[in-house]
């Protein structure tokens, strides 16, 4: 019992930073993930395990930090949410593209432009198509409970080094500011010098004894050079295309109509499939959990016996196109249903939503 | 048992913390729990609700439409959420400041002087334990120990002697709920 938390999203994020052996935090307050920053200054990590954290003046100025620790092989992370994360793109794009493990987190809020800073989904194309310039994918995790807010900060960083790219982890406000059980990780040791030195042999932490000094880049002039090292970090995404893909399917087996949902929005989608069973409505859900690599398989291989697919988000439709290219039959409709603006649509919406789109497309109600 | 219940009021009436006491409550007598606030440009003064879910199954959308129980502490909660709760529901209120009383005929409805009592005790921080106290009474849905339990997890460590305080104006909550006529 005594290791069951209520916390927020958010409260746990921070405490799986530290509790997983980050090095350093650098992060600048925005809602709804403020407090991130709030509770690792409360937490004092520096006193205890060494981890730094940092407020910066500026999103721009936070991912460098980020860039500057990750080149020297520390695990290093920052946190925002969505006008914070389109001032880090460009950042992104130069980790990516030089090859540099760490985690992002963006806890997302309606847009475009300065928007609301209610909950939104409206950020899959920014984090998941790319945001930054140029050829470059990035793992990306998308939580849908408290206890994943603990779980994916771990995993993220597994991923950032086992493949040397930014992960970052899409939430959204809702899961940001809510608060459910929670059980925190164990403490885990930050990495010595020494085994930092052994298992990032790519850092850039001096010459030490070797001939040659590492050297951290994305610049690439020559054009055959920069073509190899295009070719190169391909592999990679096509490698974690292969290997990480993870998604939860539920009552699937026997669906005629699939929800697609992830985030918060995963959670009402398994409520509105919940009541449609128990109304004997053939209903099943899928749920990327990584939107990159998306479930492309899991979709298709649902796409052979279904009758229609809704891919529900909170955004005015962004997921669906990743739907469409999975289910891969013109034949089989894919709708999107999703309030915005900080709206959350209730299971109730969804599925008067599911129902209307059964009735025109030939579902039996 | 699954209850689905709304809190709203003024930012600085404990609306939020009431739930997260009410919540850490379910967590010591082992339910699944969830806690969503409204969130926002808000301050002391304005609005605030925080829905909050108990349950002895996990908990699929933490977001829903319609409560089993409301609990409102001012009038512009009523008028948003009376015809929130569910056919049959429960509805507690605290009658202070309220100039038109909920139109329902089909809730069970229920009072608690709680901003009174609050004055006479000469502690108006205790106020929202007079309101969960009558709701618990109305549904015992975790235990007055479970409830002080929930209170020593959720209050900081300086905050602890406040503790007798609020477990009297729970109890004290609990005798005074009325039934509304």
């Amino acid at each position: 019992m005594e290791d069951i938390k209520l916390m927020k999203g958010n409260e746990v994020l921070a405490h799986a930073a530290v509790r997983c052996g980050a090095d350093g935090y650098f992060g600048y307050p925005i809602t709804p993930q403020s407090e991130v920053l709030e509770t690792l200054t409360e937490l004092r990590p520096w006193e205890t395990t060494g981890m730094v954290v940092l407020q910066a003046e500026s999103e721009v100025a936070s991912i460098n930090m980020v860039y500057g620790g990750a080149s020297a092989g520390k695990r290093v992370m920052t946190s925002t949410s969505s006008p914070g994360l389109s001032l880090m793109c460009e950042g992104l794009s130069y980790l990516a593209g030089a090859e540099l493990p760490c985690v992002v987190i963006d806890v997302s809020r309606g847009g475009p432009g300065l928007g609301t800073i209610q909950a939104s989904q409206a950020d899959y194309f920014q984090v998941v198509k790319g945001g930054g310039h140029g050829d470059y994918r990035m793992p990306v995790l998308a939580p849908n409970s408290v206890q994943e807010m603990n779980d994916f900060v771990d995993l993220a960083f597994e991923l950032a080094f086992k493949y040397l790219n930014p992960v970052m982890i899409l939430a959204d406000g809702v899961i940001g500011q809510m608060m459910e059980k929670v059980h925190l990780s164990p403490q885990k040791p930050r990495r010595t010098e020494e085994q930092i030195r052994q298992e990032c042999p790519w850092a850039a932490l001096g010459k030490g004894d070797r001939k040659t000094r590492n050297i951290v880049t994305s610049c690439y002039i020559d054009p055959e050079t920069m073509e190899r090292h295009n070719h190169k970090l391909q592999a990679k995404y096509d490698r974690m295309e292969r290997e990480e893909v993870r998604y939860e399917e539920m009552e699937t087996a026997d669906a005629e109509y699939i929800l697609v949902a992830y985030g918060a929005s995963s959670r009402i989608c398994a409520k509105v499939v919940e009541d449609a069973r128990k109304d004997g409505l053939k209903v099943g859900l899928i749920r990327p959990i990584t939107l990159f690599p998306f479930p492309t398989d899991a979709i298709r291989q649902a796409a052979r016996y279904a009758k229609g697919f809704l891919s529900v988000e909170l955004s005015m439709g962004q997921m669906i196109e990743d739907v469409k290219l999975a289910v891969g039959n013109a034949d089989i409709p894919v709708r999107h249903f999703g309030r915005t603006g900080g709206i959350i649509h209730s299971p109730r919406e969804v599925y008067e939503a599911l129902k209307q789109f059964m009735t025109e497309t030939g579902g039996k109600l | 048992m699954k209850e689905e219940i709304i809190i709203a009021g003024f930012g600085g009436q404990g609306v939020l913390s009431m739930g997260k006491i009410l919540a850490y409550s379910g967590v010591m007598q082992g339910q699944e729990v969830s806690w969503i606030p409204s969130y926002g440009p808000e301050m002391r003064g304005g609005t605030a609700n925080v829905t909050v879910i108990l349950s002895d199954r996990k908990i699929s959308s933490p977001v829903v439409q319609e409560f089993d129980t409301g609990i409102v502490l001012n009038q512009q909660s009523l008028d948003k959420f009376e015809d929130s709760i569910k056919p049959g529901g429960t509805l507690l209120y605290d009658p202070n400041g309220i100039t038109h009383p909920p139109h329902r005929t089909d809730l069970d409805v229920y009072t608690i002087d709680a901003a009174v009592e609050a004055a006479r005790s000469g502690n108006a921080k205790v106020f929202n334990m007079f309101v969960l106290g009558a709701f618990l009474k109305i549904k015992p849905l975790v235990t007055v120990e479970n409830v002080i339990e929930g209170l020593r997890h959720s209050l900081p460590e300086r905050a602890h002697k406040m503790i007798p305080a609020n477990e009297e104006a729970l109890r004290k909550g609990m005798e005074l709920v009325k039934k509304a006529e």
